[in-house]
């Protein structure tokens, strides 16, 4: 950036600008903590539904869409990659650079979106919603139930939370073009960052559970 | 702990010219968009006080049921009863008890800070906990919740013909505001400190809060997402705690429990602070073994999530999940003994004097130690499974919970009233509050654990005659606690207008929360102070301080 630094004064608690950066990423951080172990009931009820019948998770995960979550897979990584970018661009002050990759990066993140409703959309027409228009003649079915059960909580909460972020970068990009940031005060851009990477990680751990689990093996 | 800018004793009634009460204006809405963490303190405490009276109700309506043996309620209203004083009093009365109100108050002046970390969050934070205040008490007025506090499935889930998913709603929507008040604690008590005022110089208050805060957030999203499954369940007739669909209700005992067991040290970790700070100002002497006091917080707080299945040793899990949760339910009993020596030992050789605050300390100490010790033997694994859902069990977690906690909470509004309100409290009305609490408390409850031991079960509206001496004793006592619990409303209410002033410091205690004036201008201090000694620098004197 051309122009003089211009770094907000900080909000009246706190002594300098230093710490009010500091105490927001902490703060993202132990936000960040909590939301682990909101998934992890999650997990775990999925855990035990594995254990009590892994014959009929199997089964399931070979319904789910392999192709859709390993391109979904690939956009959000993608995603979290340009998003670090954009963070290295707004630690080095350029703008431009900083308010593409942010824009980048929540287009990848509605492309995600939207290929996981077309998802959503093709396990509808194959009656695989429980509770609404679950259909399954398998010896199994009550499990893939279940399956789809936790499977449509899981990966809900999951597109929440993208939705969430995506609206964060918007906003971001739209503070960045305008010149909020630059190289001494890019606090926000940096903490939007923590949370987008919180997410691209529980998909780490959904695409596997969901759509390998029950390819492996024989 | 003493600054380097000492005042000194100030006990000169001069009335602040400058305080958070009128500094930013005496409308409504600078009260409700404020976001000075005084005065979001002051809006919880009013809350909480109204629902503790909403619980306390229902509280002196299953009493008064349980006065005949027949019952004078149907079961029906018996269950909403115990329900909703269930609810009501967990969530939205202890759980943000001491936090909310004296943390929120004090956290931030015994650490030297200008306010939390987030002052905006701690307000959405009392909005969240307002709006679930008003689901739940929606919930109620339409019809109420039988389940129980617990949601056991696959009662809650299938067969309950109550409001459940209200009531569901109401929980999941109160645990956020506990979860962002957490969040900002811990990053207050890293981020925000004074200069000079290290870990080891923190009160251990701040300490307790701190414990407190990381169960909040570690353990408060597992029961968001077990309620949430719940209310799936109830309203798609699909879900995994169901046995007819495949579920395990099983499962829904250990994720609730997981949050409820350390929710339990979440009501008490802050009462533990309260006392610490208590007992050395009225014994005159240092804390005896802070650190210890300190890191048994820390233990309890990490400890406390794993033995949550102790709850369930009757449910049908493994014997050997059995023992490896009793013995470690053994274990938790360590660190909590640890506090009640230390407490005593601070007691021995100092000069004590019988001010309220200090009558509630010591009712808690010896209330806690008789609900701890109780706790033992519902530990073991024999004795817990002849006293499991029976008024032994009720009794042990209300020494803890009501003895303990609720005592604290006295104790500690008591001890702040002049910091908070710039006033002094009638000190005689106070003491015989303090009494009639103590003897009224056990009067209600030490019966149950007799009742309990001879196999009363908890949550039936009936029970044998020959009970029936035992019910009359507890609810006796229950009558007498109610006294105890409205009379405070009333002097403290009055003392707001007519008490005499307080100075800065009435109690010629250590701590930064009493170097400023009383009450605190809205920036706390005029100017950021300097730590350089630690905590509890009491020395006994030959003339206590008059107050």
């Amino acid at each position: 950036m051309s122009d003089a630094p211009v770094i907000p004064r900080p909000e009246p608690q706190y002594a300098t600008a230093e710490q009010q950066a500091e105490t927001a990423s902490f703060g993202m951080w132990v936000f960040l903590a909590t939301e682990v172990l909101f998934f992890g009931g999650m997990l775990l009820a999925y855990t035990w539904l594995r254990a009590t019948y892994p014959d009929g998770v199997a089964e399931a995960g070979r319904h789910t869409k392999i192709v859709i979550g390993s391109v979904n897979t690939l956009v959000l990584l993608t995603s979290s990659f340009t998003m670090a970018w954009a963070v290295h661009a707004a630690e080095h002050g350029r703008r431009k650079a900083l308010t593409r990759l942010l824009a980048v990066t929540a287009f990848l993140g509605l492309l995600f979106l939207g290929l996981k409703g077309y998802e959503y959309h093709k396990e509808w027409t194959e009656h695989l919603v429980p509770g609404l228009n679950f259909h399954e003649d398998s010896v199994h079915a009550q499990t893939i139930e279940l399956f789809y059960f936790l499977y449509f909580l899981l990966t809900g909460i999951h597109g929440i939370h993208v939705t969430i972020g995506i609206g964060l970068i918007a906003v971001m990009a739209v503070r960045a073009r305008r010149g909020a940031f630059n190289s001494h005060y890019y606090t926000p851009v940096e903490v939007t960052g923590l949370y987008w990477h919180f997410v691209d990680i529980v998909w780490i751990f959904l695409y596997p559970l969901i759509y390998l689990v029950g390819r492996s093996g024989p | 702990m003493t600054t380097a800018t000492v005042t000194g004793k100030s006990d000169e009634p001069v009335v602040a010219t400058k305080n958070y009460l009128t500094e930013e204006g005496v409308t409504l809405r600078s009260w409700l968009l404020t976001k000075d963490h005084k005065r979001i303190a002051i809006l919880y405490t009013l809350s909480i006080t109204f629902f503790f009276f909403v619980g306390g109700l229902a509280a002196t309506l299953i009493r008064l049921n349980l006065v005949t043996p027949a019952g004078i309620f149907t079961p029906d209203i018996y269950n909403r009863l115990f329900t909703l004083h269930g609810i009501v009093m967990v969530w939205f009365f202890l759980i943000p008890s001491i936090p909310n109100t004296m943390g929120n108050f004090l956290i931030p002046l015994m650490i030297g800070a200008k306010d939390l970390a987030f002052p905006r969050l701690n307000l959405l934070s009392w909005y969240l906990y307002v709006g679930a205040g008003f689901l739940a008490l929606f919930a109620i007025l339409i019809g109420g919740v039988d389940t129980g506090w617990t949601f056991y499935t696959p009662f809650s889930s299938l067969y309950s013909n109550g409001y459940v998913v209200l009531a569901l709603a109401a929980v999941f929507a109160v645990g956020f505001s506990s979860i962002l008040t957490g969040l900002n604690f811990i990053v207050t008590t890293h981020r925000m400190r004074a200069p000079g005022m290290t870990w080891y110089r923190l009160p251990v208050f701040v300490w307790s809060n701190y414990a407190t805060s990381v169960i909040m957030v570690l353990a408060t999203p597992v029961l968001a997402i077990t309620l949430m499954l719940v209310a799936v369940e109830r309203l798609l007739r699909v879900g995994i705690f169901d046995p007819a669909l495949g579920g395990d209700p099983l499962l829904f005992q250990h994720l609730f429990w997981f949050y409820s067991h350390p929710a339990v040290y979440i009501m008490i970790l802050p009462g533990f602070g309260v006392i610490s700070e208590i007992v050395p100002c009225f014994a005159r002497k240092p804390l005896f073994g802070y650190k210890f006091v300190v890191w048994s917080s820390i233990t309890i707080a990490i400890v406390g999530f794993f033995v949550w299945a102790h709850h369930m040793f009757v449910a049908g899990i493994s014997l050997y999940a059995g023992l490896v949760f009793s013995l470690l339910s053994y274990v938790i009993a360590v660190p909590s003994a640890i506090k009640v020596f230390n407490w005593t030992a601070t007691l021995h050789k100092g000069w004590i004097s019988f001010d309220a605050p200090m009558l509630y300390a010591l009712g808690f100490i010896g209330l806690f130690t008789i609900g701890g010790l109780t706790g033992l033997f519902v530990a073991n694994l024999a004795f817990d499974v002849h006293v499991t859902d029976t008024y032994f069990v009720v009794a042990h977690f209300h020494y803890i919970m009501v003895g303990g906690m609720v005592s604290a909470y006295f104790g500690g509004l008591h001890y702040w009233w002049p910091k908070v309100t710039g006033r002094l409290y009638p000190e005689w009305w106070a003491r015989i509050a303090a009494l009639l609490i103590f003897f009224g408390f056990n009067l209600t409850f030490f019966p149950q654990f007799i009742l309990g031991y001879l196999g009363m079960e908890r949550r039936y509206y009936s029970y044998p005659p020959e009970f029936q001496v035992w019910n009359i004793f507890s609810s006796a006592g229950a009558s007498v606690l109610a006294i105890g619990y409205a009379l405070p409303f009333f002097y403290l209410g009055w003392s707001l207008f007519r008490g005499k002033r307080a100075g800065s410091n009435p109690w010629a205690a250590t701590g930064l929360e009493w170097q400023t004036s009383s009450p605190p201008p809205a920036h706390n201090f005029d100017k950021t102070p300097t730590v350089t000694r630690p905590p509890y620098q009491y020395r006994p004197e030959p003339e206590p301080q008059d107050v």
